[in-house]
């Protein structure tokens, strides 16, 4: 009965159907996205299934491409600072840090030590929120409802805290290049020192709620396994790495700003699956706790902006360098060039989440579907920064 | 005018009440599981539409009415509008022997536990058709493990019935009830404790209430078997899943909870207070606990579940024949 | 049997939150407490007359802006009285460069608030500290016009005054805050 067999949908894009080439008899291929209600991002994965297995998948990207570096090219530097808080919304501190330090360097702009410490306190504060996200947004792909609820109430206190000296909640451009924006008054030190013990309190209810769990741990143990021979061949860094036991951390390999001063613990995990990259981001939490408390002691007063910081018009001086920072998601890298004109020449910018994602491919065959999930979720994505 | 049976009568009566309960069950049940997640998620929930937002889920069910009907390209029509109907028809039957009260059920029947657990097999085949007649992949995949899951979690809620039944020597309902005591050491779930455990989990796996709510996995499929209703075939859905937990619980009430006794209230308050303290359970349950991958979920039953009821049947077996000759 | 245990744990940590209060904040009947800090939209810093922006006219502000939001219209030179005229023309044969009676503050200050992305750089880099942010969160309109400000009148119907009403919204917009 032909009424029966709607074969409209087997139709499909350019990418179904260069995928069904290659598929195998009475397989499904499937579309993940990129509508999902998995809060990643527009992202999407078309997956050819063999009943519940996928026998291969393949992200597809570019839905949020919104052209950052072409952007670039037509902006000053001071002006494409606001760009870098838009590009991932989760860390948008990270990226301005490795924007304006690439720009920095070339300017030879030498920052004053009290904009260095603020630097270090936002960014770990914004580390924190990340990862306040990551966890219910993953929780939530597995089906537990309430842990994102709490985590986003933690997360309010992080953004009311960096509202202060930002003004914004979510997509900061508080780095200027020679600086920070403004000065932490003492309202704001007083929050943060009063958020610390609290959310030290906090983290063993996860631990209680989430982490113990039996049925999430029978859903996040033995999925997903990364070996590090994958990580280094895909580029992956930040917790996808260091869960799978690579001991990179950006602030330790090539040490920026006042990190050498701090002491912290980089967590690693040899665990290699979807547990260990869930315990290493807990660890980074509490660490970047940590090292809020250090740096709020050892902050020496001063002014936040550099004398004679550049104008919007400043030109950036000609010359190319790198300048990376370590992100929640991985290591977050801008490269710019510049010709000595008005406008930057060229901006790469690199994402983590890029290098992460790549890996799905490879780690997801052979895996159940809702493993996959499990396996993007613990991947930490944030498809804005990857197709930028 | 004496031509009608007073047993049709009273079936007809307890027809009615049952149908009006059902759907008030359904306006509530929404409304105290909207307000409990918020709760516990430290967030008021409803609080809008009437007083504390109790009348919202008369809004939505008067939203679901007026939603428009449709069918998707290729959906075959006749099973399609049958799986709704499918799955709530069964449940005003599930209902009938239920002993709300001393002598007040509907249908005094000697095998009403035989009755229960032969309708609520209907479900299954509902939710078979709602995702075939769909036409689309997720809805197909939803209902294979909607059928998977209910069809395995019927054997230890069979079991761990059957072990009760056992020590009481009838499938009556009100019988069971009836030799239970006022008191909570005269209830069942002392002797049983096991079989409790056992269908409580079963219960959740087979209402497909989370942990084991797979089917529906908002997060994966998109809605599941359910995926392409919407309007008042999904509200009919919405409402046998609420109903079909109602059942399990109030079975659970009947056979290991004492029913309706208790001291001091008269006996369908106890009733109702036991069923909603189950309910409540239940719902606590859902917004606690991340959901269980389908084959974990179906591995804690054909490994654990299944043998454990097996073992605690025969050791029951075992005592009763022990009492008979004592 | 620990395993078992872990969930008695989960639904204790629930059952403590479920008797926990709210942390909802029931908009719009309350309001939060936090917006002092927050970006709104621009305003323009009145100078010591009310009414009157700081605002010289530069236009660094709008060189600045990434998004190109802003448009700073100068006012024209007065036309002058015949006695000023002749006084400037005697003012140019002895070789003096007549003063520039031209008020500094603009004529209008468009603003497309749809563009901006409260980076800050205008005010930043404002010589005089002209422009200022708003706590407003509160902005809402029905259509893209009432996001096109004229910050001059917005400043002018703040401190009261009588002006040219340009788009009527932004007023109302306004006075929400």
């Amino acid at each position: 009965m032909t009424s029966y067999q709607n074969t409209d949908h087997l139709a499909g894009d350019f990418y179904t159907q260069n995928f069904a080439k290659t598929a195998g008899e009475g397989n499904l291929i499937l579309n993940l996205g990129p509508q999902h209600p998995s809060t990643h991002g527009v992202l999407r994965v078309v997956v050819e299934l063999d009943g519940e297995y996928i026998m291969r998948a393949e992200p597809v990207l570019g839905y949020l491409h919104r052209m950052h570096e072409k952007m670039a090219e037509v902006k000053t530097a001071a002006q494409f600072i606001p760009n870098m808080g838009r590009v991932d919304y989760g860390h948008a501190l990270g990226w301005n840090w490795a924007f304006v330090g690439a720009a920095e360097k070339l300017g030879g702009i030498e920052v004053p030590e009290r904009a260095e410490y603020i630097r270090v306190i936002t960014c770990e504060l914004n580390r924190i929120a990340s990862h306040l996200l990551w966890w219910g947004a993953y929780l939530l792909d597995l089906g537990a409802f309430t842990p994102i609820m709490y985590a986003f109430d933690d997360r309010e206190k992080v953004l009311d805290i960096l509202q202060i000296p930002t003004g914004s909640r979510l997509t900061y451009s508080y780095y200027r290049i020679g600086g920070v924006a403004q000065d932490l008054n003492a309202d704001c030190i007083r929050r943060i020192q009063e958020f610390i013990p609290w959310f030290r309190s906090r983290l063993p209810m996860y631990k209680d709620l989430v982490s113990d769990n039996i049925i999430l741990r029978k859903r996040i143990e033995g999925i997903g396994a990364i070996e590090q021979d994958t990580c280094r061949r895909y580029g992956a860094t930040g917790p996808v790495a260091r869960g799978s036991g690579i001991d990179y951390d950006v602030r330790r390999a090539q040490p920026y700003s006042v990190y050498p001063k701090l002491d912290f613990v980089v967590p690693t995990s040899e665990l290699k699956d979807a547990r260990g990259r869930y315990d290493v981001r807990m660890i980074e939490m509490e660490q970047s706790l940590r090292i809020i408390e250090q740096a709020l002691d050892l902050m020496p007063e001063g002014e936040v902006l550099v004398k004679g910081a550049p104008k919007p018009s400043w030109k950036v001086p000609a010359g190319e360098t790198y300048f990376a920072v370590e992100g929640a998601r991985g290591k977050i890298g801008a490269y710019v060039v510049s010709d000595g004109g008005k406008n930057i020449y060229r901006t790469k910018l690199r994402a983590p989440g890029f290098c992460n994602l790549s890996l799905f491919a490879e780690v997801s065959q052979g895996t159940i579907l809702a493993d996959a999930v499990a396996i993007l979720g613990s991947l930490d994505l944030i498809i804005p920064e990857i197709d930028r | 005018m004496n031509a009608i049976p007073a047993e049709l009568l009273r079936i007809i009566i307890g027809l009615v009440a049952i149908a009006v309960s059902v759907g008030l069950i359904g306006l509530v049940m929404v409304w105290v599981e909207r307000k409990v997640a918020g709760h516990i998620q430290r967030r008021p929930g409803p609080y809008e539409v009437g007083p504390n937002g109790l009348i919202q889920p008369l809004c939505d069910a008067l939203k679901l009415v007026g939603k428009q009907l449709f069918m998707p390209k290729g959906a075959d029509p006749i099973l399609f509008w049958l799986a709704p109907v499918l799955a709530f028809l069964p449940v005003l039957l599930l209902f009938l022997p239920l002993p709300v009260g001393d002598g007040l059920q509907t249908l005094d029947v000697n095998l009403g536990l035989l009755l229960i657990l032969a309708f609520s097999g209907l479900a299954v085949l509902s939710v078979l058709l709602a995702g075939w007649a769909s036409n689309n992949k997720y809805g197909l995949l939803g209902a294979a493990r909607g059928v998977a899951q209910a069809v395995a979690y019927e054997i230890p809620l069979l079991l761990s019935v059957l072990a009760v039944s056992f020590v009481a020597g009838s499938l009556d309902l009100a019988h069971v009830v009836k030799l239970q005591g006022t008191w909570p050491w005269n209830w069942n779930i002392m002797t049983q404790p096991l079989a409790f455990l056992i269908y409580i989990v079963s219960a959740l796996g087979e209402t497909n209430r989370a942990p084991f709510d797979l089917p529906e996995a908002e997060s994966e499929l998109t809605a599941g078997f359910h995926t392409e209703y919407s309007g008042m075939g999904f509200g009919m859905f919405f409402l046998a899943e609420y109903a079909n937990m109602v059942v399990v619980c109030s079975v659970a009430t009947a056979l290991f909870l004492g029913g309706w006794h208790g001291p001091v209230l008269p006996g369908p308050v106890w009733f109702v207070l036991k069923v909603s303290a189950l309910m409540l359970l239940m719902v606590f349950v859902r917004w606690t606990y991340p959901r269980v991958r389908f084959d974990q979920l179906l591995v804690i039953n054909w490994k654990w579940l299944l043998p454990l009821a097996v073992a605690n049947l025969l050791l029951t077996a075992f005592f009763v024949k022990l009492a008979q000759f004592a | 049997m620990s395993d078992l245990w872990s969930l008695m744990v989960g639904l204790r940590v629930t059952k403590t939150y479920f008797l926990d209060p709210q942390v909802t904040v029931r908009y719009p009947w309350k309001a939060v407490s936090n917006i002092a800090s927050y970006k709104g939209h621009l305003e323009l810093v009145s100078a010591k007359a009310p009414g009157k922006p700081k605002c010289i006219s530069c236009g660094m502000c709008a060189l600045a802006c990434p998004s190109n939001c802003l448009t700073v219209v100068k006012r024209k030179a007065p036309k002058p009285t015949p006695e000023q005229a002749q006084a400037e023309a005697e003012a140019k044969a002895r070789g003096e460069r007549p003063k520039d009676k031209t008020p500094k503050d603009p004529e209008q200050f468009l603003y497309d608030y749809t563009l901006c992305s409260l980076c800050g750089t205008c005010m930043e880099n404002c010589p005089v500290g002209a422009l200022a942010f708003t706590g407003s969160t509160y902005l809402a309109g029905y259509s893209r016009e009432d996001f096109h400000f004229d910050l001059v009148q917005v400043l002018k119907n703040q401190a009261g005054l009588e002006g040219v009403d340009e788009s009527a919204a932004p007023e109302a917009a306004e006075s929400e805050a």
